[in-house]
């Protein structure tokens, strides 16, 4: 979990401070609510705080957006909605925010049912990809309108935007309008905004889409950061898997219309349990084959052009299945010492050398693939690869993953 | 407090005010470009080229909305207060007027009527005298048969000194006598008395007199007989360029002889020796003994009117160049003894002409943006195509010629039309009892709606497709309800769209003429009814100018108070 230790970096301290009128270690939630909001407590006592339960949505009756949606989230954590558009992960954010409804199925929000009651009763926050900040009303006005609609008295709501504001680093903003504003402006008085009025839930759609680089990575802290003093739970969608695995607690991978592996991001990384989460998550080797013998968890390929490898079966199991074998690049190994004894290695070629500064990336020809990549550290010690070289390449066997073709 | 990016970079945001605030502290000195010239000039010059292109090509719109929009509406817009016709016809009694107190409700002296035989003498001959009259009548109804009959019979002014003076021999009726005599014998001329009858009939026909006409007044004669020396100019030029006949071979006008006579009665001929010395000397002994001629009493035999001190108070009161008489008959005044005064109560008529058009302006714009509003929302929300079938639904009407609309308001609610026999088939209206719907307001409020209603339409469509409904989401996943939603957030973004719909609309029918004609009867026709009633009907381009310029200070005031109270900037044709 190196990833979110990195998050946690700033001080437990800072949490006097900035409670918004949370307390972080209650993990009840709010029982007396505005609005006529429904109370959301949770009868079953269970840690599920959100739940899709056999959620399915479809928009024109022939087909479907979700197929068979199942999720469960405990309070305080924050998930990540991953994949390629048109995976049906806005859809099942949507739904949770109830601008859509599902066609099938249940969503709970603290044990209760929520697929008839109407956005505005949910109380959940939510920050829109464009930050959707009224353009006719002053930053201090966009915070105080959930309030207000909420019957919030007026001194009252005044400490919650200056709170919220200053919070977000915009408390000598108030007085302005959204359009004078920068994006990250923009984007931090959306966040107060979906926080302001306590929810316990925030929605994030793309919030850090319309943001360049720099501005997005600082963002991101920021966010997550927040998220973890106020104690909320958030559910965050996004296209941009180096944002999924800094931010979140857990990462759902969605394609075509399912969530093909829910878990935190290093396993996500170094476990993927099948071939379009190896492809989707960071960058990865594939090699193509048929089992040749199988020992316990650990199988023997036979590769296309006759290489034989050795790899951990995940979710092939026969001898004689077709399969596709998944090597992280920099888990790739090509200095003979350092593999272990009686490993099965591959000839390969190397075709490129590239100096990235911190790394190195070599590419290779491997059994016929000519993208076939490794990375190196950028060591003293560190061999450069020259091209035409030829090499022999190996690997730990759980480095491997067969996966299915 | 501890702060969020403190943790992270230890400094601020960047807003957009650092880049301004960088940019004034670099000041200091002008900025000189490459080649040392101020940069300044030297982007100046740069620019020239580009303006001087921009200008050409606008230059074509600028001149034709020049010549056909600003000209003829400056022109229109000054004739609400021209009023020179009454001292360009009436010269010689405007200056003699005065004097004269209107107030001692006599009519003016001797030398008033004189002066405006002479006037009214010119005027009937140029047969400008019936303009004048009916410029006036639209202050004081009966005047303009008074100067009718007045131009008619002002030839037989002095008769009877006239025949006196014929008497004395043929050359009194000898057109080269006169010619000769009032020439002079080629000693000193006098341009003076030339030039200043050639103005005078100038301003009363508004033709150019000027040119050769063979004939100069003498100086001599001139400051024997002035009013005789007058006159006879008058007619030289008259004649020579009006009517293009030779001067010597015409005999004089009656007025040139009763000048002659008037000049008679108290000159001293005593040292002239010039042409027709002797005549003139024969002339003036056998006058001598003559009766004067009583203008007063020749002019209240034409016209017994010209007793009545109201008519002299009229002529006094409008002849100044420019009046505001037009204005106050605009706003139902006059101008009475003691100054502006509100005319009696049943010739008022504009002020309610103007408040009913702004009322029923309003109205109409009201049902606009209330039938409007929803038709311009759904097409919004609707996907493209949807959106363009009803589009054209809305425009349909566009495709109609005006008149037939409104025509076929009239077919449907008149008496006997769709809608009362609809109504009384179904029995929900008893046939003696059928609803009045046209030649009212409602009619015209009814079809005006109708017609202005794709003007507000389309700007607040056009506004509202820019709304993204984002902001509806965001603001129910805020907590507000739906209607708190569109209340709050929606219909504030929406505000320009029904301004700018709104002032199109309104300033459309604040000026509507063609559809009140139609269907508004006498209840619901507008104040371009009567402007249009003043251009062509009464001839009265005055009045119709006065109002017209109420009605564009209104709108400007309108737009003035919009401004103040919206915001022009808050309004957005898409």
């Amino acid at each position: 979990m190196s990833l979110r230790a990195m998050n946690h970096r700033n001080p437990v301290a800072t949490h006097q401070n900035l409670r918004l009128g949370f307390d972080i270690k209650r993990r009840r939630p709010l029982r007396k609510k505005h609005n006529g909001e429904i109370a959301l407590a949770a009868p079953n006592g269970n840690d599920a705080f959100v739940e899709f339960e056999r959620v399915q949505k479809s928009y024109d009756g022939e087909t479907l957006v979700v197929k068979d949606l199942n999720l469960t989230m405990p309070k305080g954590e924050f998930l990540t909605m991953l994949g390629p558009s048109g995976s049906g992960k806005t859809t099942c954010l949507m739904m949770l925010a109830g601008f859509e409804t599902a066609t099938h199925g249940d969503i709970r929000l603290d044990g209760v049912s929520i697929n008839n009651i109407p956005p505005h009763k949910r109380g959940i926050g939510m920050v829109f990809q464009n930050y959707a900040l009224f353009p006719h009303m002053t930053i201090a006005e966009n915070l105080s309108f959930p309030l207000e609609v909420r019957n919030i008295g007026k001194s009252d709501r005044e400490e919650k935007v200056k709170r919220a504001l200053d919070m977000v680093e915009m408390g000598d903003f108030g007085g302005r309008r959204p359009a004078q504003l920068s994006g990250g402006q923009q984007q931090r008085v959306a966040l107060a905004r979906a926080l302001v009025f306590e929810p316990e839930l925030v929605l994030m759609d793309e919030p850090l889409g319309a943001l360049d680089k720099q501005l997005r990575e600082k963002m991101q802290f920021e966010i997550t950061d927040l998220a973890h003093r106020l104690g909320i739970t958030v559910v965050y969608v996004t296209h941009d898997q180096t944002e999924a695995l800094t931010m979140s607690d857990r990462v759902a991978v969605f394609n075509d219309g399912r969530i093909q592996q829910l878990d935190p991001p290093d396993v996500l990384y170094e476990e993927p349990k099948n071939s379009f989460v190896a492809q989707f998550i960071g960058e990865n080797n594939t090699l193509e084959g048929t089992i040749k013998e199988v020992n316990g968890d650990i199988g023997l390929i036979q590769l296309d052009d006759g290489g034989l490898i050795d790899a951990k079966l995940i979710n092939v199991s026969k001898p004689g299945e077709r399969t596709r074998v998944s090597i992280r690049p920099e888990r790739v190994e090509f200095n003979r010492d350092r593999l272990q004894e009686g490993v099965h290695t591959l000839k390969a070629e190397v075709l490129e050398f590239i100096y990235m500064g911190d790394i190195f990336r070599t590419r290779l020809r491997v059994a016929g693939n000519d993208e076939f990549i490794i990375k190196t550290r950028n060591a003293p010690d560190q061999v450069r690869l020259q091209p035409g070289q030829q090499i022999e390449i190996g690997w730990l066997p759980q480095d491997c993953r067969a996966l299915d073709a | 407090m501890s702060d969020v990016t403190d943790a992270t970079t230890g400094k601020r945001a960047p807003t957009p005010d650092d880049a301004l605030r960088i940019a004034d502290s670099k000041q200091g000195g002008p900025v000189l470009a490459a080649d040392g010239t101020p940069l300044k000039r030297s982007l100046a010059r740069a620019l020239r080229v580009q303006k001087l292109r921009a200008l050409a090509l606008i230059a074509p719109l600028l001149i034709f909305v020049l010549l056909t929009f600003i000209m003829p509406i400056a022109d229109m817009l000054f004739r609400s207060v021209e009023n020179s016709i009454v001292s360009n016809t009436l010269p010689y009694t405007t200056e003699a007027l005065a004097d004269w107190e209107p107030d001692t409700g006599e009519a003016p002296g001797e030398e008033v009527f004189q002066a405006l035989y002479y006037d009214m003498f010119l005027a009937a001959e140029a047969k400008e005298h019936t303009t004048l009259g009916s410029r006036l009548n639209y202050e004081n109804s009966g005047i303009s048969s008074l100067f009718r009959g007045s131009g008619r019979s002002v030839d037989d002014v002095g008769e009877d000194q006239i025949d006196m003076l014929e008497d004395q021999g043929e050359h009194w009726e000898d057109p080269a006598f006169w010619y000769a005599m009032m020439s002079g014998d080629g000693g000193a001329t006098d341009e003076g008395i030339l030039q200043q009858q050639r103005q005078r009939l100038a301003n009363l026909t508004s033709d150019n007199f000027g040119g050769e006409i063979g004939f100069i007044p003498g100086a001599e004669i001139a400051g024997i007989l002035p009013r005789t020396v007058r006159a006879y100019t008058a007619f030289a030029l008259f004649t020579a360029i009006a009517d293009e006949d030779v001067v010597a071979e015409e005999e004089p006008w009656e007025a040139v002889k009763v000048a002659l006579i008037e000049d008679l009665r108290t000159t001293d001929l005593s040292g002239y020796s010039g042409p027709g010395a002797a005549e003139l000397q024969e002339a003036q002994g056998a006058l001598a003994d003559a009766e004067p001629i009583s203008y007063r009493t020749a002019f209240e035999g034409m016209d017994k009117d010209w007793a009545d001190s109201d008519v002299w108070r009229t002529i006094k009161i409008y002849s100044p160049a420019y009046t505001t008489g037009y204005f106050l008959n605009a706003i139902d005044m006059q101008k009475g003894p003691d100054g502006p005064e509100a005319r009696p109560e049943n010739q008022q008529i504009y002020i309610m002409l103007f408040k009913r058009t702004l009322f029923m302006s309003l109205m109409i714009t009201g049902s606009c943006i209330l039938l409007g509003y929803p038709v311009a929302w759904i097409l919004a929300n609707l996907p493209a195509r949807s959106a363009n079938m009803l589009m054209i639904l809305v425009l349909l009407p566009f495709w109609t010629s005006l008149l037939v609309r409104t025509s076929a308001w009239k077919v449907m609610l008149q008496q006997q039309g769709v809608i009362n026999d609809t109504l009384v088939w179904l029995g929900l209206v008893a046939d003696e009892s059928r609803l009045v719907m046209i030649n009212n307001q409602f009619g015209t409020i009814v079809a005006m709606t109708h017609i202005l209603l794709p003007f507000m339409i389309l700007p607040m469509y056009s506004v509202m497709q820019t709304i993204n409904p984002t902001y509806l989401r965001a603001a129910k996943s805020l907590g507000a309800t739906n209607w708190t939603a569109f209340w709050r957030v929606y219909f504030p973004q929406s505000v320009p769209g029904i301004g700018a719909g709104s002032i199109l609309v309104f300033i459309l029918a604040i000026g509507y003429y063609i559809t009140p004609e139609i269907v508004g009867g006498t209840t619901g026709t507008f104040i371009s009814n009567r402007i249009a009633y003043h251009i062509s009907s009464s001839l009265n381009w005055g009045l119709a100018a006065a109002l017209g310029s109420i009605l564009l200070a209104v709108v400007l005031i309108l737009y003035w108070a919009y401004d103040k109270i919206v915001g022009i900037d808050n309004v957005k044709l898409g």
